[in-house]
């Protein structure tokens, strides 16, 4: 342990409940006979659908595109037949529906071809990002942010640092544990590919102490495959320490700006299993097409799954040994930030790191909500030095001024504040409204400016056109008008001159013919000829009538 | 004697130098508008509807500005827009119209089989929304309907109707916590 690590601000030592789930080995999930694969499973604009009803598919195969910069594609999660694409429920806190690619599965599981690459050290780091945004590989730690522009540091920042985030700091979570337990190796190789395409000088992985099994496993690799150019951190286990903030400031002593980005530190913070799916995009050609997911609490057997990317999870219960009696709803993400899941229909997508059955007796830990007291517990837990306590107020309120003062948009939603709270307020709540309030009002504003600039150019084109009609009519007046006094000496001008153009064409018109140039030898000897007979035959009518000349004509 | 002149004469030629350069300013760097108009027309919604009794946001931005009109006027921009124009005019923030209170935002539909390619709409809309030509179907542009529903009384077929924007997830907003703070005793 030769780092000297920093520390972040507040923070909890939460009651961890991974021994739950963190026991039995990872298994593949059960293939359904329906994959429901959702075109936005990730931060940005959503996929362009490349298929289309009917259509057979192989497994791996591209489903989506990515729709511009900040986009990711969707891929075939296995093989068999488009049935729809139509608006189905998904995982999100509203419950509303979204477009998704209805698979149903042929049971064959046939891979598409592949195309792995050999030595990705040939290959320059654009290509290798491309290769990664084709593989459709977001952030796998719940935020899905597309990884190929996390790795896409541009010509503006050397990258110091890459760090790997195996904090895994949210109770009952443990899918990238059993990832770093069993396929560090993996890992390992998604690290070098990473850092090949960020440049960067060093690159690291952080394991909170909690797992002391990962770490071996990890170090373990990093001996056999003899590799001592990246560093296993052991980080002190406190939530939230897999914020990505929290974890560069520990790791590297360095802060992230307000509302500014890992990269302006030169350092890049990916998840561990993100590194994996790179691994596989790149050395085994196979796009991200199932993650692990976690299923426990309020379940017969918790354990882990890889599930396909699509599998609806409901399907999976099942393979967690069912839902315990006391089951109230289930939650997509840890007990900190995840969200009520509204529909159980609604398939795993590249965001859900778990899925947690919460029993009546978990929610019921939390007391009645009482009165603000001030206490001030709130502002001493947060991880980001904020004040929730005036956040809270304001946003009450509906302020949405005062609560950007006071950085509202450096809040990450972690709930530390609310857990701490001794009037037990939904916190969160309030700061989750106030920021889609204002990202709505954003929206209306812009709305409102194109409706504006349409109204004043449309006002303005009336305006033109009235004034061109006026000029317009103004010109035929005067000319009516013209014709009547001075105006027609013009006209007879034009139709003069008319008349003598005319006659100038008459005249001039049978004198010479005016295609005689550019001709052959042959036709000009037939031309001599007939200019001879016809002379010889006017000859002899000439003493017989004057009509001669006439019939020449 | 003679300082006294040189005194009157220094402050006299000051007084028009001064006088020039301000009368110079005052006609080089004239402000066109009252400034405040524009604050008022970037708060208004500008869905150019008259529900407010103007001809648009503009002119009712003007009637608020020179204090003809009250400020709960509007009911596309609701009750946020009157806090809004409060705040900005320093006035008593008044409560809107009982037939002003906020609708949930909506757009035109046109029933492309019965619009018989009048162009009236056309003409109406007073963004520009509605796509169409004489004697062929018209349409809307959803992204650019503002919802003010003037396009709606022309139509001589009835063929338009104004139907509320769904929500997706990109617009869901988390609603407003219900908080039941219990007392103890």
């Amino acid at each position: 342990m030769s780092r000297q690590l920093s520390n972040f601000p507040g923070g909890l030592h939460l009651p961890g409940h991974k021994e739950l789930s963190v026991g039995e080995a990872v298994a593949a999930a059960e293939i359904p006979n329906r994959l429901i694969i959702p075109l936005h499973q990730h931060i940005g604009a959503a996929a362009e659908p490349l298929v289309e009803a009917g259509q057979k598919v192989l497994k791996g195969e591209m489903l989506a595109k990515a729709k511009g910069f900040v986009s990711a594609a969707v891929h075939a999660s296995s093989s068999g037949t488009i049935l729809a694409i139509e608006d189905r429920p998904v995982a999100h806190p509203s419950g509303l529906p979204a477009l998704c690619i209805v698979l149903e599965t042929d049971g064959e599981d046939v891979w598409c071809e592949r195309h792995p690459v050999e030595d990705y050290h040939s290959l320059d780091p654009s290509a290798l990002r491309n290769i990664i945004r084709d593989a459709g590989i977001v952030g796998l730690g719940g935020a899905g942010f597309p990884a190929y522009i996390k790795l896409n540091p541009g010509a503006r920042t050397a990258v110091d640092t890459l760090i790997l985030n195996g904090a895994e700091c949210e109770p009952y979570i443990t899918c990238d544990d059993r990832l770093m337990r069993e396929r560090a190796d993996e890992i390992i190789a998604g690290a070098r590919i990473m850092r090949h395409a960020l440049q960067a000088s060093k690159s690291l992985i952080a394991i909170e102490d909690n797992k002391p099994e990962a770490i071996a496993s990890v170090r373990e690799a990093l001996e056999r495959l003899d590799i001592d150019d990246i560093e296993v951190v052991e980080v002190p286990t406190r939530y939230p320490m897999g914020g990505e903030k929290q974890l560069i400031k520990v790791v590297t002593g360095k802060e992230v700006p307000s509302q500014g980005l890992p990269l302006d530190i030169g350092v890049v913070c990916h998840n561990v299993a993100t590194a994996a799916a790179v691994h596989r995009s790149v050395e085994l050609g196979e796009p991200l097409i199932s993650r692990i997911v976690t299923l426990t609490g309020g379940v017969e057997r918790p354990r882990n799954l890889e599930v396909r990317i699509g599998t609806p999870i409901e399907e999976l219960l099942p393979q967690a040994g069912g839902l315990s009696a006391n089951v109230e709803r289930l939650i997509v993400g840890g007990p900190m930030m995840g969200f009520t899941l509204q529909h159980r229909e609604a398939p795993v997508v590249k965001t859900v790191n778990c899925i947690l059955a919460a029993t009546r007796e978990m929610d019921a830990s939390r007391g009645p909500v009482r009165p603000c007291i001030r206490c001030g517990a709130c502002a001493e837990a947060c991880p980001v030095s904020l004040l929730p306590q005036q956040l809270y107020w304001y946003a009450r309120a509906k302020d949405f001024d005062k609560v950007q003062d006071y950085n509202l948009f450096d809040c990450i939603e972690c709930g530390c504040c609310a857990y701490v709270c001794p009037s037990n307020l939904p916190l969160v709540q309030f700061y989750r409204f106030a920021k889609t309030e204002i990202w709505s009002q954003e929206r209306e504003k812009k709305a409102s400016d194109l409706a504006r600039e349409r109204h004043e150019f449309r006002t303005a084109r009336i305006e033109r056109e009235k004034a061109e009609r006026a000029a317009r009519m103004a010109r035929k007046k005067a000319a009516v008008k013209g014709d009547q006094g001075t105006g027609d000496n013009a006209k007879k001008d034009a139709i003069k001159a008319a008349m003598e153009r005319a006659k100038a064409k008459k005249e001039g018109a049978g004198t010479q013919p005016k295609n005689t140039e550019d001709l052959t030898k042959e036709q000009r000897r037939k031309l001599a000829e007939a200019k001879a007979r016809r002379e010889k035959a006017l000859k002899d009518q000439a003493p017989n009538g004057a009509s001669g000349g006439k019939e020449e004509k | 004697m003679l300082d006294m002149l040189t005194a009157i004469l220094a402050i006299a030629g000051l007084a028009i130098v001064f006088g020039l350069l301000l009368g110079y300013a005052a006609v080089r760097f004239k402000v066109e508008e009252d400034p405040v108009v524009d604050q008022i027309d970037s708060i208004l919604p500008q869905t150019q509807c008259g529900q407010c009794g103007y001809a648009g946001c503009r002119p009712y931005a003007e009637a608020i500005a020179a204090g003809e009109a009250e400020i709960n006027l509007c009911p596309p921009g609701g009750e946020n827009t009157m806090l809004a124009l409060a705040d900005l005019l320093g006035r008593d923030p008044i409560a809107l119209d009982e037939e002003g209170k906020p609708q949930p935002k909506m757009v035109a539909v046109i029933d492309e089989d019965t619009c018989i390619g009048c162009t009236l709409c056309v003409q109406a809309c007073p963004v520009d929304a509605i796509l169409g030509a004489a004697k062929q179907m018209h349409t809307v542009i959803e992204s650019e309907c503002t919802g003010c529903e003037l396009c709606v009384d022309p139509c001589p077929v009835d063929c338009i109707e104004m139907k509320p924007l769904e929500e997706t997830i990109q617009t869901w907003k988390w609603p407003y916590p219900v908080v039941v703070e219990q007392r103890k005793r």
